[in-house]
């Protein structure tokens, strides 16, 4: 029988450690490589002009390394629903392979082609090689549930096996077994678009800072890893003034788009670490970066509302302000922070910051400072930055929102003294905000405390050159502190006066830490081994939710019995999702027995109520609701607002999983009738 | 058998298990209640079960289709029916009580088996529906109405507001209970613009509701305002309006952006009046960041001075240290007390610690600077002496936003503070002063410090402040051969440990791979520094 394949490229935009790839090549009689883009959805969407031409380079470099394989790419304008059929029939395709995509969206448009290439009769093939491990997997081994804590994360990753080995590139030998002729026509029908085909004006454009590709990124892998093995302390180094830039050794916008494969670099750091320190297993430490994007991969598979507080089961609901005026300023650099807007017009012109600039950024449009949802700062990031991942850049917003993940809120960031420790100096901003370049070091960080006198000699009169500072830092936050504060105590259940102890820490964290053993014997690990491991691909791959889909009910991964923890403050409890508050502790669970804190002892009731933990008995809590019922005076530890619920809320969380266990019961009776 | 005409009505079949589920746990409840009442165990078994349903908002459905009540509305057409009781079930409830008692009797067990076959006819389905329903009613039917008023009241308590508007629709029983006054004396408005909040704002009309039949029996009254002057002023306008209620806690939240000092304040004060006025027994009292003023303080304690027990005023300009004294002197109750540092006067603390006055609780002061290089004034060690001798158990919560050069006046002499918290930068001078000079000290944050280690000055906090349970570091560092000290010092009595993963300096004896270990140990339980996404 004739394989006319066709390997659809999406986000792993490579010939190396491409599996999907290979899939398609194998046995194949003829390969086409598509990507599909829809060039009048490219300019509505919300995605900035570096993003596009980091794209449009990617695809450029993957079109001329196939043609020096004796291949083309073949991008196809329009929406893979339309376009599949078409080419399915026009090129007689009998296989279909791409990898897989773990975001809930991909994973329902996935699903819908997959149907697809099943009406037609076209086999298709998915294979996993844009995350490390299989996130299922890492569900599962969390009771069905993703882990949310970062540690939580880590103690699992370190006892799974390692991730599959990469495979080489795919090789001319390979690609001319399966030949295809490419038609006269092919760069009329099938190249790739230019910016302005897809509706973005070039006129004036600056000269990208990053190139999008995969020789460019293997290039970079190469200085990244030279770079490291002349860090001293490989796995902590502190940050430096000159890695607020764009670094030459930079990779994460390259794996976004694929360009390089995650096992790669995750290899690469392994072996070179092995090298240097002679052969001791590598702490996961090593792979920060990797393991963090892995982490919100594996949070946001099966939450299609990661990206949102409504309907978000694990982002805690805060009443965030909604002010475009603000927003605007942020986002355009124009705060009159000069840290704060340096910081995003380099985002800007350059789609890149680190990620301290991140954080700092980040921070201030939301419990920092300007109190606004960290939704509108994820649509700006979207829209700017080349790397942002939906789960890592939605992930990320609520981490630093302190929306999710139980995070303390006190740890704010000042948009004066962050920068000034990070850069004392102050070049960075005087290289992005060039207007304050004359500004001595000392008020460079807040020139509208410079004199006058000062400001007219630097040529930059605050309030007329440059914005005043569009907020009090010192008012907003501690404004912003108070009102954290009000939304997790409703969260904790916790009335005392202690500011950290308002934070519900997460019983997950409980679990024993990972152990050098655990490491150790988490996988085929020791060096020796390493040689014989290409061998074991094969059975890497079982695990690996690689899975040849014939029939048409089975996408990737079926996800109807999606079940994500729920932390919803207050009454938004939606019954599709069940609420499983009842693993959140105030505190992280002693491994012995704890006198109660001196903060609590001085009356009677705030001591009950301030050291109050789920082990306590129901009867106590009995005792307290009825006390509670006296709607006794507000204070400190009650609030009027709602103070019932909240002392119920313990209560119910244990009678609720009773409660369900009866109603599966009553349920099948209930059907029996 | 016939589960196709009831997937046919029911959306879905996870639609249809709650049905059943419910319905059959609710027959339960009612039975409990009913052989049980003087057990107040299986009430409160009950009780819950009643919550548990009523919190995933599917009491409502349960009750619908018990009832077959047709189509439920939005919140608006809840009211017009709880807003029109004597229509409402004279029209419908008697009647079809009547109509089911009668095919009860009649029709038996006859559709147990003419459902099934049905097939896809709808009237037969419609029929057979019905059918069903009035035969499955029949166990409960009697009970549901029998339920006493005070048992409806118990069960009521814990339904969230909405479910409890639903309820009142199933019969006059319902629905009297629904508007007891019991059950109105807290409430919390939610005051929200479209525009300036994502949340939800209470119903204009549950609004007009409350104040038309529920205003005097409002005691517990919150407002939750977002950051627009217009829910500001809505939350006056509806105190202004409660002129014949007296209450006993008020408390006035921005939840965004202090909009009560953005609207006039004269309205504002006059709203306030009202309420200061008309209750008589005011005894919380949480206004922080709104335009208050002295003369009003006046009225609150012409009128409340026995009852006041709580006072939380912080950030709010328009009151002077004369005004807040006036409080403190004629307030004897007052226990607890927040304010900001510009009204703490060594009078007040006087007057706080007079034997007249009841022992002070809780004392909070946010020490907040305006303008760069303020002065602040100093508090006298004998005045925080005299109030730790009349209180000695009261604790002291500060809270400062200051420039590092701001902190000259504090920590010189001992002061009772039990709870630290530095917003802003701090100098290590100020740290090391801290631990000479707190000795109550009990919980600790630092947000943030210079580039040089606090490895002293943490170590003399853990050597001098016996007490301290919690402690929390931002932007600081810290030798982990330091941090890793002041841990064994501490020992298990730091229940909280909040330690950004920068903090910690790599030394010649731990690296970040194994402090987590070293301090674990001293704690006595899993410890990990706090992290963020490298990202």
């Amino acid at each position: 029988m004739v394989v006319n394949s066709v390997h659809w490229f999406r986000k792993c935009l490579r010939l190396h450690d491409n599996p999907a790839l290979q899939e398609a090549l194998n046995g194949a009689d003829a390969v086409r490589c598509v990507y599909i883009l829809d060039p009048f959805f490219a300019g509505a969407a919300n995605v900035g002009i570096n993003r596009w031409r980091f794209l449009l380079e990617a695809l450029e470099d993957l079109d001329s390394s196939l043609k020096k394989l004796n291949s083309r790419l073949f991008v196809v304008r329009g929406q893979p629903t339309d376009v599949f059929p078409r080419l399915f029939k026009e090129w007689n395709v009998t296989r279909l392979t791409f990898e897989y995509d773990p975001e809930p969206y991909g994973k329902e448009r996935d699903g819908a082609i997959i149907k697809l290439a099943q009406e037609f009769g076209v086999e298709t093939i998915v294979r996993n090689s844009h995350t490390l491990y299989n996130l299922d997997r890492i569900i599962e081994m969390n009771n069905n549930s993703p882990p949310l804590t970062f540690k939580r994360f880590q103690t699992i990753v370190s006892r799974l096996e390692l991730p599959r080995r990469p495979l080489p590139p795919i090789t001319q030998q390979q690609m001319d077994k399966c030949h295809t002729k490419i038609e006269d026509n092919h760069d009329q029908l099938y190249s790739i678009p230019s910016l302005e085909e897809l509706g973005f004006r070039t006129d004036g454009l600056p000269l990208a800072v990053w190139h999008g590709g995969e020789s460019q990124a293997l290039d970079r892998l190469g200085k990244h890893l030279d770079k490291k093995v002349w860090v001293t302390s490989l796995e902590h180094s502190r940050v430096k003034t000159c890695s607020l830039y764009a670094s030459p050794t930079g990779l994460s916008p390259y794996l976004r788009f694929g360009c390089l494969s995650c096992r790669v670099l995750y290899y690469n750091l392994r072996e070179l670490y092995m090298k240097v320190r002679k052969r001791c297993t590598p702490p996961l430490s090593l792979f920060g970066q990797l393991l963090w994007r892995e982490f919100f991969y594996t949070a946001a598979t099966n939450n299609p509302n990661f990206d949102r507080m409504d309907g978000n089961p694990i982002c805690v609901q805060i009443p965030w302000d909604q002010n475009p005026e603000a927003l605007a300023k942020w986002a355009e650099g124009r705060t009159g922070f000069p840290w704060i807007d340096a910081i995003m017009t380099q985002l800007r012109q350059e789609g890149w910051i680190h990620h301290l600039a991140r954080h700092a950024v980040a921070c201030f449009l939301t419990r920092g400072d300007l109190w606004i949802s960290w939704e509108s700062g994820m649509k700006v990031f979207e829209e700017m930055l080349l790397d942002a991942d939906w789960s890592v850049n939605a992930g990320s917003w609520m981490w630093l929102s302190c929306s999710a993940f139980f995070q303390q809120f006190f740890h704010c960031y000042c948009p004066v003294g962050f920068g000034r420790r990070t850069d004392p100096t102050g070049d960075y901003i005087r290289h992005y905000i060039p207007i304050l370049k004359d500004y001595p070091n000392r008020y460079i960080y807040e020139p509208w405390n410079a004199p006058e006198s000062l400001q007219k000699a630097a040529n930059c009169v605050v309030g007329v050159d440059y914005p005043k500072p569009m907020i009090n830092h010192a008012e907003s936050s501690r404004l912003n502190i108070e009102r954290m504060k009000q939304v997790y105590q409703q969260l904790s259940h916790y009335r005392g006066l202690s500011l950290l102890a308002s934070v519900p820490t997460i019983q997950e964290e409980a679990e024993p830490p990972m152990t050098d053993e655990s490491q150790t014997s988490s996988g085929p690990d020791s060096p020796q081994r390493v040689p014989a491991n290409t061998e074991e691909d094969v059975c890497y791959e079982a695990p690996d939710s690689s899975t040849v889909c014939p029939s048409s009910t089975s996408a990737p991964h079926p996800d109807q019995e999606y079940q994500a923890p729920c932390i919803s403050s207050g009454c938004h409890t939606d019954p599709s999702h069940p609420p499983s508050l009842s693993s959140i502790q105030r505190h992280s669970p002693p491994l012995k027995s704890k006198p109660c804190s001196p903060s609590s002892s001085c009356s009677s009731q705030s001591s009950s109520l301030g050291t109050k933990r789920k082990g306590l008995s129901r009867k106590v809590r009995r005792g307290q609701r009825q006390r509670g019922r006296q709607y006794c005076t507000l204070t400190a530890r009650e609030e009027a607002t709602g103070q019932e619920e909240t002392m119920e809320e313990d209560m119910e969380q244990e009678e609720e999983r009773m409660e369900e266990e009866e109603e599966t019961c009553a349920e099948t009776a209930g059907q029996l009738e | 058998m016939d589960r196709s005409d009831i997937t046919y009505r029911y959306r879905s079949d996870t639609d249809l298990n709650y049905w059943i589920g419910y319905r059959r746990k609710i027959k339960n409840v009612i039975r409990s209640i009913k052989y049980h009442e003087s057990s107040s165990q299986n009430l409160r078994h009950a009780v819950t079960h009643l919550r548990t349903l009523a919190r995933r908002s599917s009491m409502h459905h349960v009750i619908e289709r018990l009832w077959h009540a047709g189509p439920v509305g939005g919140l608006d057409s809840i009211w017009s029916f709880a807003s029109n009781p004597a229509f409402h079930l004279r029209q419908s409830y008697p009647e079809r009580s009547k109509a089911s008692v009668m095919k009860r009797g009649l029709q038996g067990n006859e559709q147990e088996d003419g459902g099934g076959t049905s097939g896809g006819c709808q009237k037969t389905l419609k029929r057979s529906r019905k059918q069903r329903r009035e035969k499955d009613l029949e166990d409960e039917e009697v009970r549901w109405e029998c339920l006493p008023q005070e048992i409806l009241l118990h069960v009521f308590q814990y339904l969230p507001l909405l479910d409890r508007a639903f309820a009142s629709q199933v019969c006059r029983g319902w629905n009297e209970a629904f508007h007891m006054p019991e059950l109105w004396r807290c409430f919390e408005f939610e005051l929200n613009q479209p525009a300036s909040s994502y949340l939800k704002a209470t119903h204009p009309d549950l609004i007009k509701q409350i104040i038309k039949r529920h205003s005097d029996h409002l005691q517990y009254v919150s407002f939750k305002v977002d950051s627009s002057r217009e829910s500001a002023e809505a939350a006056c306008d509806i105190l202004s309006q409660l002129v014949n209620c007296s209450l006993k806690t008020l408390g006035l939240i921005s939840t965004a952006r202090p909009s009560f000092m953005e609207m006039p304040k004269s309205h504002f004060i006059s709203a306030l009046t009202v309420v200061f006025v008309n209750s008589k027994s005011l005894s919380s009292l949480k206004i922080d960041d709104t335009p208050v003023d002295d003369p009003s303080l006046k009225v609150l304690v012409a009128n409340n001075s026995d009852t006041l027990k709580l006072l939380k005023m912080s950030s709010c300009p328009h009151v002077s240290p004369a005004g807040i004294l006036c409080v403190a002197d004629q307030c004897h109750g007052l226990r607890e007390l927040a304010l900001n540092y510009h009204l703490l006067s060594d009078e007040l603390l006087i007057a706080l610690s007079s034997e007249k006055h009841v022992h002070l609780e809780h004392l909070r002061i946010d020490v907040v600077s305006e303008n760069p290089g303020q002065q602040f004034h100093t508090i006298k060690k004998s005045s925080w002496d005299a109030m730790k001798r009349h209180s000695p158990k009261f604790n002291l919560v500060m809270y400062f936003y200051l420039y590092e050069d701001e902190f000259g006046p504090f920590f010189r002499d001992e002061i009772p503070v039990t709870h630290l918290y530095f917003g802003r930068s701090v100098s290590k001078d100020v740290l090391g002063r801290v631990g000479l000079n707190c000795p109550r000290l009990v919980e600790l944050v630092v947000c943030a410090n210079g580039l040089r280690p606090l490895d002293e000055e943490l170590i003399r906090i853990a050597q001098r402040c016996t007490q301290l349970s919690a402690i929390g570091l931002g932007e600081c560092e810290v030798s982990c051969s330091a941090f890793v000290e002041f841990v064994k010092m501490c020992g298990d009595r730091l229940t909280q440990l909040s330690i950004m993963e920068e903090v910690l300096v790599p030394d010649h004896r731990y690296g970040l791979d194994d402090i987590h270990w070293e301090v674990s140990k001293h704690l006595g339980r899993v410890w990990f520094p706090d992290m963020m996404p490298t990202w």
